[in-house]
This record gives C-alpha cells, sequence and structure tokens, in this order.
C-alpha cells in the first residue's frame, strides 16, 4: 500500500455568473495563490501539478500548457483530465494517487470553468455518442430528466419532495459566501418555476458558473509540516458505465432503476474505509447533486436510506444544517456550478469541515466527511475525508 | 466586487468553432442502419456469454467482454423505460420543435433501451411501462432518424 494523504491547503475563488475582469488562467491563479498561501507554500515547493476543465465550455484545447502561467506549473510535471462533471473529483483522485504513489510530496489539484465563455449545452452534447444520442438529446437537463421520471416511477416519490431539496440547498448557500446563487426560495417557488424538461423546472436545476478551486495534497512524510492541520483523505473510488444515454438508468444485471455506478463505487471505498452505516457514521457530506432529484435518489445510492426512503428523511430536515447528516453546507452545485470546479469544491469543503474552517456553514466536530462526483456521463467519484491519521493506507 | 467595469469597456472576441466530422458507423453499425434503412427491420447482437441482446447493437458484450457475433431480429414496438417532455428550445440542438418528447424504450426482444423521440402522445396519458411503436420516416437515409418517432401503441394497456 501507498503512503497515506491528506489535503493541507484549500483554495477557492467566489463563485459568480461571469468573470469579466479576468481570463481562465487568471482566474486559475486566484485559487492557486489562495492554496499556496493557506499551505504556506511557493511555487517553487510544489512537485507535480493536475489541472482540469471541459476544453469545449471554452474551446481551449490542452489546457496544462495554456494555463501555466497561473497555474504555477511552469517547468513542473502536469497532467490535465477531463472526465465531464467528475472532472474535479477526478483531478483531486489523481492528485492523491501522485502522493500516495510515493513519487511526489506535496501536489497541486486545480479545477476550473468558465462557463460564462460558451453555450453549455452546446458543449456538453459533444460528450455524446454521434450516432445514436446526438441526433435526439438535446443536454444535461433532459438527460437528467429521465432519471427523474425513472425514479418518481420506482418509488412513487413527487416533484415536490424535489423541490424540498432544491430549497435546502439554496437555503445552505445562503451561509456560503463563495455560492453563486443566494436566493430565498420556498417550496411554491420551484413548484411555480417553468418546465425545463419534464419534470424537472427551473428551480430544481444548477446555474452556470465561472469559479476555480485548487488544492494541496501532501503525504503523510510532510502533512504534520503545514499552517494547517491536515484532512486526511481515507480512501477513493469511482465507477463508470455508460456508452450510451440509454444505459445508466437500469442496472443491468438485476433490471433496477438506480444508479449502479454510484452504489458499486460508494461500497467500494466504505468496504475499505470501515462505514457500515452512512447515516450514522458520516457527520457531513458535500454532494455533487446538479439537480434536486439527484438529492433524493443519490442518498439512497449512497447508502444514506433504503429505496425510496429519501423523501421522508429530507421532508423531516436529516439532511438540513442541524439534522442528523447535513448535505451540503456550502448550498451545494444547485447553487454554484463552474464545472470542471465544481467536484473538487465538494473536497474543499469538506476538508474545510474536518479542519473546523466552514465559518458560517460549519457543521460541529466533523471527524467524517464523504465527498462525490457525478459525471455528465452518469458516473460516480467517491472521497471520504477524516480529522484522524489512518493507521494505514486504505487505497 | 470589482468596478473596472465604470472606467473600461468589457472587451471581448466572439469566436466559433465548427470542425467538420465524418464519423465511420462501423461494420456493426452499418448493418444495423441498412437493415433499418432497405427493411425497416431493427437488429440487435447477441451476447454468446451472458446471452444478452444488445440493441443498439454492440460488437462486444463490455461485461464478459466477448465478441457479440450473433445478429437478431427484434420488434419494432417496445416498452417505453423512462421519458422526459422537452419544454425549452435549443436554437440549434433540438431536434423537433418543443414541446417534444424522448424516451428510453426497449425493443421487443432486447435486454436493453436506447434513446428515440416520442411523437403522437397525449402528454398527460404518456407513463413509464407503456407500450410503444416506431413510425419511419418517409426518405430514409441510414441513420438513427430514419425511424421518425416511436407513439403509444393505441388500444392496448
Ligand atoms: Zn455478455
Amino acid at each position: 500500500m501507498g503512503k497515506r494523504v491528506a489535503v493541507t491547503g484549500v483554495g477557492m475563488t467566489r463563485q459568480r455568473s461571469a468573470r469579466p475582469d479576468v481570463t481562465g488562467q487568471e482566474l486559475i491563479n486566484e485559487a492557486v495563490r489562495m492554496a499556496l498561501a493557506d499551505a504556506g507554500m511557493t511555487r517553487k515547493d510544489i512537485d507535480a501539478v493536475v489541472i482540469g476543465n471541459m476544453d469545449h465550455f471554452e474551446g481551449v484545447n490542452y489546457v496544462d500548457t495554456w494555463s501555466v502561467d497561473g497555474s504555477g506549473a511552469l517547468m513542473k510535471p502536469i497532467m490535465k483530465l477531463t472526465t465531464g462533471g467528475t472532472t474535479g473529483s477526478t483531478i483531486a483522485m489523481a492528485a492523491y494517487y501522485h502522493v500516495a504513489s510515493g513519487l511526489f510530496d506535496r501536489v497541486l489539484a486545480i479545477g476550473w470553468e468558465k462557463n460564462s465563455e460558451s453555450d453549455t449545452t452546446g458543449a456538453i452534447i459533444t460528450a455524446f455518442d454521434p450516432f445514436w444520442d446526438r441526433p435526439i438529446f438535446a443536454g444535461a437537463v433532459a438527460g437528467l430528466a429521465l432519471e427523474a421520471t425513472a425514479y418518481m416511477h420506482a418509488t412513487g416519490a413527487t416533484e415536490e419532495d424535489a423541490a424540498y431539496v432544491a430549497v435546502r440547498e439554496r437555503k445552505h448557500a445562503l451561509n456560503n459566501p463563495y455560492a453563486h446563487l443566494h436566493l430565498n426560495m420556498t417550496i411554491e417557488d420551484v413548484m411555480n418555476s417553468p418546465y425545463l424538461s419534464w419534470p424537472v423546472k427551473m428551480g430544481d436545476m444548477c446555474p452556470r458558473t465561472d469559479g476555480a478551486c485548487a488544492l494541496v495534497f501532501a503525504s503523510e512524510d510532510v502533512a504534520d509540516d503545514f499552517p494547517i492541520k491536515p484532512a486526511w483523505v481515507l480512501g477513493v473510488a469511482d465507477r463508470h458505465l455508460w456508452a450510451y444515454t440509454s444505459d445508466p438508468y437500469l442496472d443491468f444485471k438485476t433490471g433496477e432503476a438506480w444508479f449502479p455506478a454510484m452504489q458499486k463505487s460508494a461500497r467500494d471505498v466504505y468496504d475499505r474505509v470501515g462505514i457500515t452505516d452512512p447515516l450514522e457514521q458520516f457527520d457531513v457530506a458535500e454532494l455533487y447533486l446538479p439537480y434536486s432529484f439527484a438529492g433524493l435518489r443519490y442518498m439512497e445510492s449512497l447508502g444514506f436510506c433504503g429505496k425510496g426512503e429519501a423523501p421522508a428523511l429530507t421532508r423531516a430536515g436529516t439532511f438540513d444544517m442541524g439534522g442528523k447528516c447535513p448535505v451540503n453546507p456550502s448550498g451545494g452545485v444547485m447553487s454554484s456550478n463552474a464545472i470542471g470546479a465544481t467536484a473538487i469544491i465538494r473536497v474543499a469543503e469538506a476538508a474545510w469541515q474536518i479542519q473546523g474552517r466552514a465559518e458560517d456553514r460549519q457543521v460541529p466536530d466533523v471527524k467524517l466527511a464523504l465527498a462525490t462526483g457525478f459525471g455528465g456521463c452518469f458516473w460516480s467519484d467517491i472521497l471520504v475525508l477524516g480529522k484522524e491519521k489512518p493507521e494505514k493506507a486504505r487505497g | 466586487m470589482e468596478d473596472w467595469r465604470k472606467d473600461q469597456e468589457v472587451l471581448v472576441m466572439e469566436g466559433r468553432i465548427k470542425v467538420p466530422y465524418r464519423w465511420f458507423a462501423g461494420e456493426v453499425g452499418t448493418r444495423y442502419l441498412e437493415s433499418l434503412r432497405d427493411k425497416g427491420v431493427f437488429l440487435g447482437t447477441r451476447c454468446p456469454g451472458c446471452e444478452k441482446v444488445y440493441h443498439i447493437p454492440r460488437r462486444h458484450c463490455p461485461e464478459c467482454f466477448e465478441e457479440c457475433s450473433q445478429w437478431v431480429e427484434l420488434g419494432s414496438s417496445g416498452t417505453l423505460e423512462s421519458y422526459t417532455i422537452v419544454r425549452r428550445q435549443h436554437p440549434q440542438l433540438s431536434p423537433l420543435p418543443v414541446p417534444y418528447g424522448y424516451g428510453i424504450i426497449r425493443l421487443e426482444g432486447a435486454d436493453t433501451g436506447f434513446l428515440h423521440l416520442l411523437g403522437e402522445f397525449d402528454d398527460k396519458e404518456l407513463k413509464v411501462g407503456d407500450s410503444v411503436e416506431a413510425v419511419f420516416s418517409d426518405k430514409r437515409e441510414g441513420n438513427i432518424l430514419d425511424v421518425k418517432f416511436f407513439r403509444p401503441v393505441k388500444g392496448v394497456e
């Protein structure tokens, strides 16, 4: 097994609808400077960089090269990763793998996006098969809507159940100065918002955002030398299953209308880390919930409750601030979605929670935190972070 | 935040990347599309390992990793596994004027669903599990839109 790895520096821009005052690499630089200052590091101390975004959102390929002025990667090992919505969590996992390998002690992970610079739907369509999907399919919203319909059919959940998730996420965002949307929405506001693609309404969806986030991952050999307490990465996992749009809604083996990639990646990491009851054991969760119905179905796929049980728990406030396991104290993806930054922000928020640095959105005494990434193509990344240094690396 | 825009313009460079592509359907995709175009018959492929019938046909079973060499004729009607009704038009990407539907349809004889458009339906009556049938395009050109859309099968409950 490899080295134990911790997050020892966090940087994040305020998430905004547009940042016309900076170019992409200047935006990246804001997050990188903040992360380096947080970690008490200079550019010279970086051993390697992992960076990512979605090329088509800015129309610039090889971002690894183009952004070296801002990223700090000039003449250093750098790797670019693009995996759709999971890009940010994939970057975090890759930085973790770099450090766990023992080859690098301090790795900078950067996720960013300027969604304001393109047509998000037009860019997203390039992720889909040109023969079988693109002639029919019109972007992310309607793809998620297929999931929502299947979930409601399987469980009897309602559009109003989903609206409770949308309202909770927006309420939580009011405590987060980094969030893009600060909306004090009601259930009625969500229910009365126009349909984008039935059953998904405007109020159910995430916004399009500009933002960047950078994290420093450090090995156990140096993790105690940083000015802030390390947030230990206890385990990571990912699963993919998508070839065509029709694939992810059903488990091929069981025929169940669930989310097998998320179920299996969660189970994989839970087994290694020793999670048997997520609702009891996790103190907080920062989850990639791109729209409201995800806040129902994914709680079930992540094992927080049984199938069809998430609506009742959500209405009871189980996942609210002050509830048994607060979900997305930051306001989550439904309040800010700079796509390539979004999933690494989940990891950043989880680290801040563990370090007790989440300010007005801090959950008391966080020892164990869950962070997830969700790909536009229904794949799933899972990271578990903890306050205590693990006895050994668990992968 | 910054009020630099009071004194300065917001300058932008407009651009449009339009790259022509020619995607090859390959042997399996071509055989499937020819059958759809010339005979109006849907074909699937069967995995020799798990016996699953894939539609859209796949050359390899992603699970068993066997070559799916056996072709199977499928029905032109099937079951609606999920659907949505699109209400917001995208100027370039929407295949039909809104509102229109699309869904995941599992054809008779297939073990997997595929994506297609829905037409001639009443949105108050449409539901998961409905029987739907293919309506073919008048002019067929060898792509998936040789099927115009799927519509509910009348008189079936
Ligand atoms: Zn097979």
